[in-house]
């Protein structure tokens, strides 16, 4: 290990981001990228709230709808008086939109924590989202506001036409902020963010206003978001009211939380995970929207450090090599797991079939295997596999616990021997 | 020893605090010297950790003046007093439980060495913050638990903790509220030595209910009984007075000989 050791991630980082394009040469693998690329940034910039200041925000999305906007009019201003801007410093619009709003609304959010911040950060989301409908000019209405990136500066002949260009700088703004959001966790500020999280009246007693590490805190977090909305402006060239509602907003609690708010990486892998269920399931099932909030209740139930943190618990187990000795408890669960989840995709899926395409008729095919959905057959392999499935999985999860803590206290005792 | 004519650390003039109708601190005057190790003693319901929030602003007087180093610090909010040289510790531990131990110090030493609320300075490389956080740790006796979470600390360890993150900042006012309770005779005679040491030329106010450790560390004792102070003495002088006998001490032979 030397003293540089810490940029070895940021290296790899930047070498898988340059080499996806190769790897996954589709359009639609492209777009898929870019889209990660943003939800990432917006994902990290709002747990800088969740996540580091403990502030929970209903109306995040209020900063980067509102980013996406001014960087949509921003560039339609830039075309039509031919100013020398290349498309680049763009989401820098963006963000600087968040900031500025995130000052004026933060003012008077962060002034309260805990249930109050999340209520008035719910209202101001209501009350932008009501504007959108009456301030026609700047929303754009029903169309919302059409734009095109190719139209600004070109620098070095780039056009911004081709995805890849833009998979390209969606890539470099998204590297560019995760190590900014990174190293604002690792500064004086970023520590008592942590602290006002934790405590915030002891804090108060060492000399931080807890509400000025708030604001502060929320400013940082709006520009982020700013910036993430510009580049979805530039990615789509259409921004619409829908962007600074409840739902995005929602979208993006989701996204961390599923992660894991309680790690950095947590957002990250949330919003990867998040946007390939949103485009790659949507496109097999109608009902994908319920399995993601199913998801989320079980990660709230029983993984409430996300995704990221059921990955990173393992962390100590496999550097002290005590990982396989979990292995055969997780063997012992993974049938009744299956069990579970495949009586839980045929009952979601043969309800909707029922349910939503009832004009259809009962015949229907689930992962190529055709069956009529009215069959008896069906509903009792469906009953079978969750009563079976949902019995055993009872039984056997104390055995999960019992190796993982056998083996943690393992991994334990062996780094306090070494 | 006591410094009867030296400057005031802190002055507490005709302080009245009411919660809602019910008086709990009515014309408390209260004088402590700059240099002294002061306690505050008195009954359950006296007042003692009203008197602590009054001060550190935690809430705001009805009535009254608050001076600190003679400048009056009525209204201001906690960090503001803190600020001004002023740090105090809690009666239930009150850390940062998620940070780890390091981590709950150096939070207590970052605005004192003028950080502020940066966040262009990487804290890795604030070695003045580092080192400061080092020395008390090794003062406090946690060194060996450095990079624990504060959450997973002993119950005596916490204590330390609290009386860490207090003196982090290098106030040159502490208050200690009952920085004992709950613990072992041998680790209030460890805590006692701790706090003797820390609080080295600097004004200590202490508020404890063990008789032990007051009449071991204070240079004055003031006695706070329903919301007034009606005696502000040496330890010898308090012992024998009559009328703190009979408000407090109740059986002032069998405490004297504690003691």
């Amino acid at each position: 290990m030397n003293r540089h050791s810490y940029l070895l991630p940021w290296f790899v980082a930047a070498a898988v981001v340059l080499v996806l394009p190769y790897v996954f040469t589709s359009g639609a693998a492209l777009t898929m990228m870019s889209l990660m690329g943003f939800a990432i940034i917006f994902a990290l910039s709002f747990n800088m709230l969740l996540g580091q200041t403990g502030m929970l925000s209903f109306g995040h999305a209020v900063y980067y709808g509102l980013g996406g906007f001014m960087t949509a009019h921003a560039l339609n201003v830039i075309a039509a008086g031919k100013w020398p801007i290349p498309l680049p410093v763009l989401p820098l619009v963006g963000g600087l939109t968040g900031l500025s709003f995130a000052i004026l609304f933060g003012w008077v959010s962060t002034k309260r924590a805990g249930t109050a911040f999340s209520m008035i950060s719910l209202g101001i989301g209501e009350l932008v989202a009501a504007c959108s409908l009456i301030l026609r000019g700047f929303f754009g209405g029903e169309g919302g506001v059409s734009t095109s990136r190719t139209e600004t500066l070109r620098l070095f002949g780039i056009s911004f036409g081709p995805q890849i260009q833009v998979y390209y700088l969606i890539a470099a703004w998204c590297l560019l902020c995760m190590v900014a959001m990174y190293a604002f966790t690792r500064t004086p500020l970023g520590r008592m963010c942590n602290a006002v999280r934790d405590n915030p009246e002891r804090a108060e007693f060492v000399g931080y206003s807890t509400q000025m590490v708030r604001f502060i805190a929320f400013c940082v977090a709006g520009f982020f978001a700013g910036v993430a909305g510009g580049l979805a402006a530039i990615h789509y060239e259409i921004v619409t009211a829908s962007v600074v509602g409840a739902v995005p907003s929602g979208y993006v609690l989701l996204m961390a939380y599923i992660g894991g708010v309680a790690f950095f990486i947590g957002p990250i892998i949330g919003a990867v995970l998040m946007t390939l269920l949103q485009i790659s399931l949507s496109d097999y099932t109608g009902a994908w929207q319920l399995y993601v909030g199913v998801m989320f209740v079980l990660v709230v139930m029983y993984a409430p450090w996300g995704l990221g943190g059921l990955v990173l618990m393992h962390g100590p187990l496999l550097s002290a090599g005590t990982f396989r000795r979990v292995l055969p408890a997780y063997a012992l669960v993974a049938l009744p797991s299956a069990m579970l989840f495949v009586g839980g995709v045929l009952l979601v899926e043969t309800s909707h079939h029922l349910l939503v395409k009832a004009t259809e008729g009962p015949a229907m095919q689930l992962l190529g295997v055709d069956y009529a959905a009215n069959s008896p057959l069906v509903w009792i392999a469906i009953v079978v596999l969750l009563v079976v499935g949902g019995v055993l999985l009872k039984r056997l999860a104390p055995r999960v616990s019992e190796a993982f803590h056998a083996a943690r206290q393992d991994a334990l005792s062996k780094r306090i021997a070494a | 020893m006591s410094h009867p004519n030296g400057p005031s650390a802190l002055q507490l003039i005709d302080v009245h605090k009411r919660f809602g109708v019910t008086p709990i601190i009515r014309g408390l005057n209260l004088d402590v010297k700059q240099g002294e190790r002061h306690a505050i003693i008195g009954p359950n319901g006296a007042g003692k950790s009203t008197t602590f929030h009054l001060v550190s602003g935690r809430f705001p007087v009805t009535s009254g003046q608050v001076l600190l180093k003679g400048e009056s610090i009525n209204g201001l909010p906690p960090y503001l007093i803190n600020r001004r040289g002023m740090s105090r510790s809690f009666q239930v531990t009150n850390i940062f439980p998620r940070l780890s131990v390091f981590e709950n110090i150096r939070c207590g030493v970052l605005w004192s060495l003028g950080y502020k609320y940066s966040f262009w300075h990487l804290i890795e490389r604030s070695r003045d913050a580092r080192e400061r956080s080092e020395a008390i740790l090794e003062q406090i006796n946690l060194t060996a638990r450095r990079d624990v979470p504060a959450g997973v600390l002993s119950y005596a360890e916490q204590r330390a903790l609290e009386i860490g993150i207090t003196i982090a900042g290098g106030a040159d006012v502490i208050m200690l509220d009952e920085p004992t309770a709950g613990m072992s005779r041998s680790e209030t005679e460890h805590a006692v030595g701790l706090i003797r040491k820390v609080s080295e030329g600097k004004t200590l106010v202490i508020v404890e209910h063990d008789m032990s450790v007051v009449f071991d560390l204070a240079d004055r004792i003031s006695v706070l009984v329903y919301g007034q102070v009606i005696a502000t003495d040496t330890p010898q002088r308090i012992r024998a007075n009559a009328a703190v006998q009979e408000a407090y001490l109740g059986t002032p032979a069998a405490e004297a000989d504690h003691a």
